[in-house]
């Protein structure tokens, strides 16, 4: 599914350079749900934003589900984005002048979806995450795990392959965190691929897999036994 | 060309466009004012310059305007023993030597004036005189409003009859009475009114009343005096070398010396025309040049408030970017942000602009002395001006435009 080889990203610093990762090499199957880790300034963000196209490293290989995803324009990466990701971000990054069903809406937009189509199909994710009732509230009128859930809606919207989750319960209380963790295992159960940044313990467990980073290099890659969050809810 | 412009045709483009402008909506509203007043004053302008050259044209309608008005002044500089200061006197005969000899005149016709006390009943007033010629009516057409002009058997039978102005018929006559046929004084002799015309004046004293020219020189006893002729020249000839040539004959019929600029008076129709004309086709071109120069300002700061907003959407710009949106989709909605308002902003000119022309013609027409007539705008000049603005908004555009899609999508998504 996800294939990284000797990826190397460094930073321009003043005069210097900040080498952010170091060789990374790493191996994601079709399923898997893995939590990357690591204290600030490891490069898991770096890590994640190559592997989500919104940056680009310096040298080594991302292969994508069979894609080489090398020197794209800006073009090209946008409508990979469009296609094989899906983005769940701390802070939900919702559009906040448009509805919930538009929000979801939007990666279907720029498929190029009729809007007909595009409103049916979006609502049907919103009746997923269990918020078809609030279809037509605007993000400042929902709460933040609504919010999220919008978020996590608009992610599955275009059906990527890959989920990329950015501390997607960095900005929600403990209660709330683990309603959407037991919401990303439930996806993770019907076979989507979940990457995820945390620094969270509890939250990492909840995956299968653990990968810890530490000044750019991957130091530990474990599989665990994953913690239901439904036990804790 | 259907690719590139779908867009516009699809629903949702304008769904986007009118979801980011309504966020916004009191600063886009502001923003629009530049270009609405731009274009307000390019169409109040331009109909008001329209309707002035259409009054122009219509009281200009019966004059010969390639005619000059000479007359006799004084002489300022000494000549073949004649002293300066003499006063120059034109005769019938001279008119009839400048129909002889000067090649360019097609018609020359002489008038007399003077000043007359005009009474009836218990009205009286003091108004200008003039004894005319039927042929008037082929240089200087009275617009009459009622009855006909002096003919040539009151010219040749001396009739005691007068056409007056509307002015002479408010002082002289109640209101809603018919004047034709009715008697008036015109010094101390009873003259009938045969016709009144309505006052067009274009500098020179008014003149009031027209009565035969035989008429006047039995009453005032003037001999074949003349006070001034009134040239017109051949549609082929330049009216000035008309002009030139019939001062030079002049002033040799009168021993007057050639370079003695002040022993005629000389007033060229075709001269103020020209330069009436020229006044016009300046302020055209000053109404365009402001008119479009307001744009151009109305235009950018479209522009500069487009690029604020650019800059306070990043992060959202950033979020479309995550999600597939290309940068020549970024690129184009914001375009054609910059065009909506614009074009709405030119739209609601164009109406205002139209409603402001609308109320001065309403005033013109209510007006005793109109000073414009049907005051438009074509449509062509519609079109060109909405054309403009299209084409300001798409280049003013780009560089907000350009702005949003040259942040890094990562970049933008840090934003805060």
């Amino acid at each position: 599914m996800l294939e990284i080889k000797q990826l190397h990203k460094s930073y321009p610093i003043g005069d210097s350079r900040l080498h952010v990762l170091k060789g990374i090499n790493l191996s994601v199957k079709e399923g898997e749900m893995v939590a990357i880790m690591g204290s600030s300034g490891s490069g898991k963000s770096t890590l994640l934003n190559i592997i989500g196209m919104l940056d680009h490293a310096d040298s080594g290989d991302y292969i994508l589900d069979g894609l080489p995803i090398k020197n794209l324009n800006e073009k090209k990466a946008a409508e990979y984005r469009n296609k094989f990701l899906g983005f769940i971000f701390q802070s939900f990054n919702l559009i906040n002048y448009k509805n919930a069903l538009e929000n979801v809406a939007l990666p279907l937009y720029y498929q190029g979806m009729k809007r007909k189509e595009r409103q049916e199909l979006a609502m049907f994710h919103l009746e997923k995450v269990g918020l078809a009732d609030w279809a037509h509230h605007l993000p400042k009128e929902l709460s933040g795990g609504q919010n999220q859930r919008v978020a996590i809606a608009r992610a599955l919207a275009a059906n990527p392959k890959l989920l990329l989750a950015d501390e997607p319960t960095g900005a929600l209380d403990m209660t709330t965190s683990y309603e959407i963790m037991e919401f990303i295992q439930q996806l993770n159960d019907e076979g989507k691929t979940i990457l995820m940044v945390t620094h969270e313990e509890d939250i990492a467990n909840m995956c299968k897999r653990i990968i810890r980073l530490r000044d750019g290099v991957i130091m530990e890659d474990t599989a665990i036994k994953q913690v239901r969050a439904k036990q804790h809810v | 060309m259907i690719k590139i412009f779908g867009f516009l045709f699809d629903k949702d483009t304008w769904q986007e466009v009118q979801g980011s402008l309504k966020k916004n909506t009191l600063r886009s509203i502001l923003t629009m004012v530049g270009v609405w007043w731009g274009i307000l004053l390019l169409i109040g302008l331009l109909g008001s310059a329209r309707g002035i050259e259409n009054n122009f044209n219509v009281l200009f309608e019966d004059f010969a305007t390639n005619s000059v008005f000479i007359g006799g002044g004084k002489t300022s500089m000494p000549f073949k023993g004649y002293e300066e200061g003499r006063p120059v006197i034109l005769r019938l005969d001279d008119v009839k030597k400048v129909e002889e000899n000067i090649e360019g005149v097609e018609l020359v016709v002489p008038r007399i004036m003077g000043n007359a006390v005009l009474s009836r009943k218990t009205f009286s007033g003091s108004f200008n005189t003039t004894g005319d010629f039927p042929i008037l009516n082929e240089v200087a057409k009275p617009d009459l409003t009622s009855g006909r002009f002096i003919n040539q058997s009151d010219i040749d039978e001396r009739k005691k009859v007068g056409v007056i102005s509307e002015d002479v018929y408010k002082q002289l006559f109640e209101k809603d009475e018919d004047p034709i046929g009715k008697i008036i004084s015109i010094s101390n002799t009873n003259f009938k009114v045969i016709g009144v015309f309505k006052v067009v004046n274009f500098g020179g004293p008014q003149l009031d009343v027209h009565i035969p020219f035989t008429t006047f020189q039995q009453l005032y006893n003037r001999g074949d005096r003349i006070d001034w002729m009134m040239i017109t020249g051949k549609p082929e000839n330049d009216i000035n070398q008309v002009e030139a040539d019939v001062k030079l004959l002049l002033k040799n019929l009168k021993k007057v010396n050639p370079n003695d600029n002040r022993a005629f008076f000389g007033f060229n129709l075709g001269d103020r025309f020209s330069q009436f004309t020229g006044f016009l086709k300046g302020m055209q071109f000053l109404t365009w040049f402001v008119g479009i120069a307001t744009l151009i300002a109305g235009v950018f700061a479209i522009g500069s408030i487009l690029l604020i907003t650019v800059k306070e959407r990043t992060k959202e710009i950033g979020i479309r970017r995550a999600l597939g949106a290309t940068p020549i989709m970024i690129k184009r909605q914001i375009i054609v942000e910059s065009v909506t308002l614009a074009l709405m902003a030119g739209f609601i000119g164009i109406i205002s602009g139209g409603v402001i022309l609308m109320l001065i013609n309403n005033a013109m027409l209510n007006s005793n002395e109109p000073w414009m007539r049907n005051p438009s705008v074509s449509i062509s000049m519609v079109f060109l001006s909405l054309l403009i603005v299209v084409i300001l908004g798409t280049l003013i555009g780009l560089i907000p435009a350009n702005k949003a899609t040259s942040v890094k999508p990562i970049d933008a998504l840090r934003e805060e």
